[in-house]
């Protein structure tokens, strides 16, 4: 298993590298102008200046060069001095936001904890709502809990998240007042108080969020419990004396488990890129809308950064699904 | 007849419905019989003869729906199984009664070690420790005849080729030393060496646990070898039963004859063609108001569409559901015993 994965994760170098190049090569290839929303008084020779000071001016694979250079040698080493103390990348070149005129990672860095907050919490949730539902949901096949389930699901994953999400603003934030309608990014937990407003500012994004992600999920858990319960080998369990209990949350549930563990890990990277939507709705400035924001502003290096870290994230876990699936399931040897 | 009470296990009136969407099947009419203390009972008939579903009814491990039991006792130990609550029900599950399902390859659960599937029972029946379960998980797996039992035990079923996981099934049915065990066509999957290890193991086993066993097989030859006495079922119901010896010499109902004429000799001249049964056995979608063979049966009497034949007595423990009478090739005379009567 272990040189299984390092077998996978070096394999995974050449792939990443190749989608870096195609990432930076569409986007090079896209029209768009960074300087587009530059006054037009701006004389020809002080323009073609500014794109010289945006490294605009040099040819097309010098600046891969240094944009690849930047993010695998500069940038993790900026990191490194940032929690060592250390000063190993004082005064590097880093990749700079052509509209922050700041790091790309800076801005990243103020942007990720209120999408893993909000997303992420939203994907935990999802996924512990989830996992009993499919369960009842398939050991009591049609009875009224399977089917309300089955209906709240349809609903889930059918109705776009920016409906829901707006509808919830409408009733809860709108209408009854008891939510805010704008999450509020420079709120500090410090006391009870500021942690309810926190709580009040997450409920929203996060339950149009969760309940998306439980829908999904979901399904797979009760399709894969249905798969299992008919299996002869739930019939030996029984027959061998054990309790219900023993045979659904044991032996069936042990089962069943793997492919949704798959599919649990292959719908993280979504946390960090996937909820752009809920993220524009909710006016919650986390990842999904700095990428955003970067595209309409022609910000070239941010949403190259932004794409090839949600690459990396895709790959890395898709070989997690991988592993977790070789841990689970002692038929698939990987040696 | 042995009665009831020295029956380990006496079966009254079994009756199961499955309900589909086409219909009800009718798997199970009215099967009644006793398994007496140390005894091997075989069970024969063609596929879809309503066996398995028989047995599987007999401690409720019929999926419900579509299964439902409509009639009948169960007795075991002077209780009846089907009116049990599910708790003590369990505890009669693996401790009382054994079973070994019919396809080796996917009744052991893929995820788990072969030793904590046989533990399992040993644990929760028998309240044994981790320790004590694991060295009689060991001991059990080397008295079917598996080699380096220890080790094996943190094995996974698809470490084992198909003749090993059916001796550890067997292996999982024997673990609390049950009082009746149930092995459904056990062998069927196994090449002719290991089914004859098995058999072997099984008459062995017999003798020193005087356990009472249900054999459900295909192959009269393993039942000639094994068997004290021979139920032979048709359409969901028993059709004749016998000692063993008598069923082979005797046989009274028209489809064990057939039956019994469908085993190609090795001796004396080669027959033009293998025999066969004509026709196909039936769905039955209600309870049987006829004898359910008559479609197939060359002795066929009118009576036989007319209403459905109760078992006869025939002496020395030998019954026949047959309006005709093997002995003088017409209509049989005697009235049916007591309690014989199939009534839905
Ligand atoms: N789940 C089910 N739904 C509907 N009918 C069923 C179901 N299970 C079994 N049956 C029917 O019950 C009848 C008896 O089946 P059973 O499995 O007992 O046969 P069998 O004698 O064990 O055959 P085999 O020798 O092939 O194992 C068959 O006609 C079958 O179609
Ligand atoms: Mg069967």
């Amino acid at each position: 298993m272990l040189t299984y994965t390092l077998r996978r994760l070096l394999l995974s170098i050449p792939t990443l590298i190749f989608i870096s190049l195609v990432i930076f090569l569409l986007l090079e290839l896209a029209p768009g102008d960074p300087l587009a929303d530059q006054p037009l008084t701006i004389p020809p020779e002080v323009r073609e200046r500014m794109r010289a000071a945006l490294g605009l001016g040099e040819p097309v694979y010098v600046r891969y060069w240094k944009w690849l250079v930047q993010f695998f040698w500069v940038e993790p080493r900026v990191m490194l001095d940032a929690w060592l103390g250390t000063a190993m990348a004082v005064g590097e070149q880093r990749i700079i936001s052509w509209q922050f005129r700041a790091p790309v990672f800076d801005v990243i860095w103020q942007r990720l904890p209120q999408t893993l907050w909000v997303v992420g919490m939203a994907y935990i949730i999802g996924v512990l709502i989830a996992l009993p539902i499919g369960i009842i949901s398939a050991y009591r096949q049609y009875s009224w809990f399977d089917q309300i389930g089955t209906f709240v699901a349809m609903i889930g994953f059918s109705v776009p998240t920016f409906f829901t999400g707006v509808l919830l603003i409408v009733i809860f934030a709108v209408n009854l007042g008891w939510f805010p309608s704008i999450y509020d990014t420079t709120l500090r937990v410090t006391d009870w108080p500021s942690f309810v407003r926190q709580v009040q500012q997450m409920a929203m994004p996060v339950a149009v969020l969760a309940l998306y992600n439980a829908a999904q999920i979901s399904r797979y858990m009760r399709a894969s419990m249905l798969d299992n319960l008919n299996q002869d080998y739930v019939r030996t369990a029984r027959a061998k004396g054990m309790t219900e209990p023993v045979v659904v949350l044991l032996h069936v549930l042990r089962n069943s488990m793997i492919p949704v563990v798959t599919v649990i890990a292959l719908g993280v990277p979504s946390i960090f890129g996937g909820a752009i939507i809920t993220e524009q709705v909710f006016k919650v400035n986390g990842l999904g809308q700095a990428l955003i924001g970067a595209i309409y502003a022609n910000d070239l290096p941010m949403v190259q950064t932004l794409a090839f870290i949600f690459a990396i994230l895709i790959v890395l876990f898709n070989l997690v699904a991988d592993v977790l699936y070789g841990l689970l399931d002692p038929r698939i040897r990987y040696d | 007849m042995p009665d009831g009470a020295t029956a380990v296990l006496a079966v009254n009136g079994l009756k199961t419905v499955f309900r589909t969407r086409g219909g009800e099947v009718h798997a199970v009419n009215t099967v009644s019989f006793r398994l007496r203390p140390g005894e091997v009972l075989g069970v024969v008939g063609e596929s879809g003869s309503g066996k398995s579903v028989t047995m599987m009814s007999l401690l409720g491990l019929l999926p419900s729906p579509p299964a439902e039991l409509r009639a009948g006792e169960v007795l075991f130990e002077g209780r009846d199984l089907t009116r049990l609550p599910p708790e003590a029900l369990r505890r009669v599950r693996g401790a009382g009664i054994g079973f070994v399902f019919q396809d080796p390859m996917t009744s052991l659960n893929p995820v788990f070690t072969v030793g904590f599937q046989i533990m399992e029972p040993l644990r929760k029946h028998l309240g044994m420790t981790r320790a004590q379960a694991a060295a009689r998980a060991a001991e059990l797996l080397d008295l079917v005849g598996i080699p380096d039992p220890r080790a094996r035990l943190r094995d996974y079923p698809h470490q084992f080729s198909g003749g090993m996981r059916q001796r550890v099934m067997i292996a999982i049915a024997l673990a609390c030393n049950p009082k009746v065990l149930i092995a459904d066509e056990p062998t069927t999957a196994l090449d002719v060496t290991i089914q004859a290890q098995i058999l072997e193991l099984v008459r062995d086993l017999r003798q020193k646990l005087g356990m009472a066993i249900i054999w459900i097989t295909h192959d009269l030859g393993v039942i000639a070898g094994i068997a004290d006495r021979v139920m032979v079922m048709y359409g969901g119901q028993v059709v004749e039963e016998a000692p063993v010896k008598r069923l082979f010499s005797a046989p009274r109902h028209p489809y064990t004859r057939a039956l019994l004429g469908t085993i190609p000799h090795i001796r004396g001249p080669r027959a033009p063609r293998l025999r066969v049964i004509e026709g196909q056995p039936p769905i039955l979608r209600a309870h049987p108001a006829a004898c359910p063979f008559r479609a197939r049966c060359a002795h066929a009497l009118p009576r036989c569409a007319a209403e459905n034949p109760p078992r006869f007595p025939l002496g020395g423990g030998h019954d026949v559901a047959c309006f005709w009478d093997a002995d003088t090739g017409a209509a049989r005379e005697a009235a049916p015993r007591e309690g014989g009567a199939r009534h839905g």
